[in-house]
């Protein structure tokens, strides 16, 4: 998901594509290259291994001793959980298997050619700046059906199935159309991710302020920030303009009900004119005029989040990786501290307390590798409840087992993330358009830059970023995505 | 021995050839094929005409590339030769002349050097090295010396009408060393009786580098001039490192590598990707072709 940290290492990746297109003749031959172990079609070598003999310990009927082979994005959560947590407890239930790890920064480059030429790895962890097309990966039938896994017997207790381990909502995250049009879940989001705006607690205490519900109650703090010469609000215009369309989108759907992101995500004609939309862009626009900085938008994330570190920005937007993306540069005493989007209107459809939340971070099982079953069988691993404890324990994020965070002491960002999470209730809601159509999701990006600092208005900003959007759901090679 | 001759030849030239045909050719004639199709990049393609050709027509970003091409198309070159030019001059005939033997100005053997620097570097790290210097606050080598004398920063990369000539600065930056070298090479071969001869008759610094520098120099100036073209049409790593959101603000900086790029890799549309990649071989096949053309003339002989 397009929503995780970025890792800021892209040097590799840009550096092993500037030699391919060093010289502007040689980008025609690249992209041929590719094509050329690409479209000869080989089905490769991609004999699927036999089942083994189901058993209580062994609902899914994984061979033995067939190996299977993970790759894990090196992100904002690392690679360590995998390593240290999942890929040990997979051995222990099956030391015959051989597991073979590797972990990329470039999901994508790494991994098209192998599924190109059939010979794809069991387990991906699809995430990252660089990640694979899930619509593509649907469309050509390479995902597995993970229905088997969702009814199986969970490992800690076998009269519970998998499914009725973890959130509500997060299987149907996960499902996708296929050419045929039926619906089947395909994806696993395992982490659980709250958005919202980040402060500091330490900077809010010192200085006797108190995160504001309303909108009003947020412009007269921005005010009060700004007097004692920190910057109030920024958000990174070079590489991160999708954490302030989320901001934005989460306001829409604040002022005028969940539907709003619904009508979006579907592609319904005028989603994006719809009055809550403009209504929240109008209001930020505002915000990004008066209490941000002009600068930021050249700037990275990681520089906009060290200076709200460094007590120079005060409120921030993101997801509730933050905490642990920043651990390195987090001052001692700092207290990261997420508040819901306030809310702008007193006849808004949602409560302030409302807020973004999903299962981040994708996982599937590719239907074409040489041991699908074991992949399901690693996935219900990592859904135990010591798979979940050890990646919360490893990366300090809640999982969406609620076993595995069980009187977890989290760090006091996750904590409030999960407080709000808790608070809102029923009011929880997300959007998928990026990860659907991620031409929509770069247009957004370019089109909060252009309304935050100042170049367009709200009118100007719903009309383009419309027009893109009709434009897709014309466009007959762009699969379509229904929720 | 006549009969032996031919698989003599043969033999020697099939393995280059075959290379040739397997990582050149073969590859461009794929990118022909894959630009008719909508190739998503994991299923079979499937064949669609020029419906991408059709697309490209009404694409904003493609034209927008296009244009950006056209401005580096004309500054690249002449900016960078304007400049290599005149230091190359500098260093190697622009000083006294000691024993009928020209000079470069003092201190040119180090100059020298310190010009071919950033040839050096590979050009990621070139744009990582100007992040910090157009970094658009205090931190920045820029404007942190602007904003100490209390002047208000410069938002190079972010102001839309400003973003493109940071660009472009770099890239000139980056080639000047190149060309110094190759235009000291090209006025090291003029014979050195020729200036003095000139300077007999009178002839001013000036002259002499528009009388007898230039129009001695004009196949190296030619080949320079195809060269920086081409390399017009690239620019991709220092767009996609340096500018702001990929080519922003609002693709005021893209160019057409930077959206075959977002097209094949980000959208995953390698089809359409690859029209865009054939058009930009025929603008740079056309450049190169006019290029040559306009610019034959009599080369002097001496």
């Amino acid at each position: 998901m397009s929503i995780t940290p970025e890792h800021p290492a892209a040097l590799d990746r840009r550096t092993v594509l500037r030699r391919a297109a060093a010289v502007g003749v040689l980008a025609t031959p690249a992209i041929g290259l590719l094509g050329a172990c690409a479209t000869s079609g080989s089905d490769g070598d991609n004999e699927q291994v036999a089942g083994g003999t189901k058993s209580e310990k062994n609902p899914l009927g994984v061979k033995e001793d067939a190996p299977i082979e993970v790759v894990i994005f090196n992100g904002g959560y690392g690679e360590k959980y995998a390593t240290d947590v999942h890929e040990p407890l997979y051995k222990k239930a099956f030391p015959k298997s051989e597991v073979k790890h590797q972990a990329t920064q470039a999901v994508s480059t790494v991994l098209q050619p192998r599924f190109a030429s059939g010979n794809p790895p069991e387990f991906v962890n699809n995430s990252g700046e660089k990640f694979l097309d899930f619509g593509a990966l649907v469309n050509d039938g390479q995902l597995q059906d993970l229905t088997e896994l969702w009814d199986a017997p969970s490992v800690d207790d076998p009269s519970k199935k998998v499914r009725d381990t973890i959130i509500p909502g997060v299987v149907e995250q996960g499902m996708f159309s296929t050419a045929d049009g039926q619906r089947k879940p395909f994806v696993l989001y395992y982490v659980s991710t709250v958005y919202g705006i980040w402060y500091s607690g330490k900077l809010f205490k010192d200085n006797g302020w108190t995160a504001p519900t309303n909108f009003d109650q947020f412009m007269a703090l921005c005010e009060q920030i700004k007097a004692k010469g920190i910057t109030p609000y920024g958000y990174a215009g070079a590489n991160a303009a999708y954490y302030q369309w989320n901001v934005i989108l989460t306001q829409a759907a604040k002022i005028g009900g969940a539907d709003v992101l619904k009508n979006i995500d579907n592609l319904e004609d005028g989603a994006w004119k719809q009055d809550a939309v403009k209504q929240a862009a109008e209001a930020w626009a505002e915000i990004g005029a008066k209490y941000s900085d002009k600068s930021f938008e050249g700037l990275k994330h990681t520089d906009v989040q060290l200076r709200q570190n460094q007590g120079k920005v005060a409120f921030y937007p993101s997801g509730d990786w933050l905490e642990n993306e920043q651990k390195k540069d987090t001052p001692a005493g700092f207290t990261y501290q997420l508040m819901p989007v306030p809310s702008l209107t007193a006849s808004d459809k949602l409560p302030a307390t409302a807020i973004r939340a999903a299962g981040g971070e994708g996982y599937f099982v590719s239907s074409k590798s040489k041991n699908p079953r074991g992949g399901m069988e690693y996935m219900r691993q990592m859904l135990s409840k010591a798979g979940a404890r050890g990646f919360t324990e490893t990366v300090g994020a809640a999982t969406v087992v609620p076993a595995g965070s069980e009187g977890f002491q989290f760090p006091p960002g996750v904590a409030s993330a999960q407080a709000a999470l808790k608070a809102a209730g029923q009011d929880v809601f997300n959007m998928l358009f990026d990860n659907w159509y991620k031409e929509l999701d770069t247009e957004a990006r370019t089109a909060t830059n252009e309304l935050m600092f100042g170049r367009i208005k709200a009118d100007a900003f719903v009309e383009r970023i419309q027009k893109r959007a009709d434009a897709i759901k014309k466009d007959s090679s762009v699969t379509k995505f229904k929720r | 021995m006549r009969h032996g001759k031919y698989p003599f030849v043969i033999g020697f030239l099939f393995a280059p050839v075959a290379l040739y045909v397997t990582f050149v050719i073969w590859p461009y004639a794929q990118a022909f094929q894959i630009s008719m199709t909508n190739w998503r990049g994991l299923s079979a393609p499937q064949w669609v005409g020029f419906d991408n050709y059709r697309r490209l027509l009404d694409d904003g970003a493609f034209w927008k590339a296009v244009q950006h091409h056209g401005v580096l198309l004309l500054a690249l070159p002449l900016i960078t030769i304007a400049i290599a030019l005149l230091f190359a001059f500098l260093l190697n005939v622009g000083g006294k002349s000691s024993g009928g033997q020209r000079q470069g100005v003092w201190g040119s053997k180090f100059y020298r050097v310190v010009f071919f620097f950033p040839q050096v570097l590979a050009v990621a790290i070139i744009a990582v090295l100007f992040q910090m210097v157009y970094r658009p606050n205090e931190s920045g080598l820029i404007n942190g010396v602007l904003m100490k004398f209390g002047m208000e920063p410069i938002l190079f990369l972010v102001k839309p009408n400003l973003a493109l000539w940071s660009i472009i600065a770099v890239l000139v930056w980056q080639a000047v060393g190149f060309y110094v070298v190759l235009f000291s090479a090209g006025m090291a071969s003029i014979p050195g009786e020729i200036y003095e001869a000139a300077e007999m008759d009178g002839a001013s610094k000036v002259t002499l580098f528009f009388r007898v520098t230039l129009p001695l120099l004009w196949d190296t100036l030619q080949v320079a001039w195809v060269y920086l073209g081409i390399a017009a049409f690239d620019a991709f790593a220092i767009v996609a490192v340096l500018s702001v959101d990929g080519g922003g603000p609002d693709g005021a900086t893209t160019v057409l590598a930077m959206e075959i790029y977002r097209n094949a890799f980000v959208y995953s549309k390698y089809g359409y990707a690859s029209a865009m990649g054939v058009a930009l071989f025929f603008l740079t096949l056309t450049f190169a072709a006019l290029t040559l053309r306009l610019s034959k003339r009599e080369s002097v002989e001496y």
